[in-house]
């Protein structure tokens, strides 16, 4: 089966500043792949050129084998780092926008997972607070039956309870065909849920292997490992 | 995260190992169905690749084989499952004896000792 996502030469450059630097990289389907690296290293703006919200310098990206346009927002459901949603709508509303913007959205999935996680869908999403809102937005976007799922910091701002739900949530709708990629910084509690990891440094992909590859060769974790490569 | 996993050793050898002792201690027993790859990645929090990967393993060491549509089994043969059993056992008296040896104890001693806490136990 072709590749989910393929980057060639892939670079972002803002005057001087290489934001992205001749990146090439190649995501199979069926994996959950995190995209780590520290602040301002090109994590967000790599994210960014996937959904076509930046436009490459130079270089190529592509999901599915199209450039970002209407037909990979379909196959690409996306996870942005802020909150994009209007805040007087109330959960229900919302579910019911996605349902209509999205033909690959589940209401059922959407309904068990506020469920579970004891939201109300009646509230607004103003009277909610940061760690419920994200919550909301993650269940979204979990909600769609997408090729690619694209979390940009996912777990950042929930409480250690939600963070395994979510978890759990993610290895639950895994499927072979699909493949998951999230940034965050808080990798000792994603890696054992990763397949992949990739390392960004400057714009720079530094490192591109699965976790057990790097527990075997280095004989330490991926959180070990990130804190030595990146040591300030 | 119900299965304590160390994070700086290959998952997927940890997950046999787990499965391995659940076998050995008689959670599963001789002929079970093992749960699906995505049930045991979900109680052991992991990705379910990896949880395949493990499973696999385990299938091409033959203590657990597929039927193509029902699942996989844990194997009815005791002759590998007692085996099984004596090299778990072994690697365990192995690493014992090696910690014992750091702590200065020699073999004479040793055997006195583990004599005499055995025999404390059973009092």
């Amino acid at each position: 089966m072709k590749p989910v996502l393929e980057c060639q030469g892939l670079t972002k450059q803002y005057g001087n500043f290489y934001a992205l630097s001749n990146l090439n990289l190649t995501l199979d389907r069926g994996q959950i792949v995190g995209l780590l690296g520290p602040n301002g290293s090109g994590k967000t703006t790599l994210i960014k050129l996937i959904n076509g919200l930046l436009v490459p310098t130079s270089g190529i990206v592509s999901v599915n084998n199209l450039q970002p346009g209407t037909e990979t927002r379909k196959a690409v459901s996306y996870l942005p780092d802020q909150d994009y949603l209007d805040e007087w709508m109330k959960i229900d509303d919302l579910i019911a926008y996605f349902a209509d913007f999205y033909d690959d959205f589940s209401i059922e999935r959407a309904n068990k997972m506020l469920n579970d996680l004891n939201i109300d869908s009646s509230h607004r999403l103003r009277t909610l607070s940061k760690g419920t809102r994200e919550k909301v937005q993650l269940i979204l976007v979990m909600s769609r039956n997408a090729d690619l799922y694209i979390l940009d910091e996912p777990i950042a701002g929930v409480d250690p309870a939600a963070r395994d739900y979510i978890l759990s949530t993610i290895i639950n709708n895994y499927n072979e065909n699909a493949t998951i990629l999230l940034s965050t910084h808080l990798i000792a509690d994603i890696e054992n849920v990763l397949d992949r990891v990739l390392f960004l440094r400057n714009g720079q992909l530094v490192l591109n292997s699965t976790v057990d590859e790097i527990r075997m060769e280095q004989e330490k974790s991926v959180d070990s490992l990130f804190r030595e490569v990146f040591r300030c | 995260m119900s299965w304590s996993l160390d994070n700086d050793r290959p998952l997927y050898l940890q997950l046999m190992e787990r499965i391995q002792m659940d076998i050995i201690s008689g959670k599963y027993s001789a002929g079970d169905k093992l749960p699906s790859v995505r049930d045991l990645a979900l109680a052991a929090s992991v990705n379910p690749n990896t949880m395949q990967k493990a499973l696999s393993e385990l299938e091409r060491s033959g203590l657990v084989y597929s039927q193509r549509t029902s699942g996989r089994f844990i194997t009815e043969n005791q002759e590998m499952l007692q085996k099984l059993k004596y090299s778990l056992a072994s690697e365990h008296i192995k690493e014992f004896i090696n910690k014992m040896k750091s702590l200065g104890f020699d073999e004479e001693e040793l055997c006195n000792l583990l004599n005499e806490t055995l025999k404390g136990e059973t009092k």
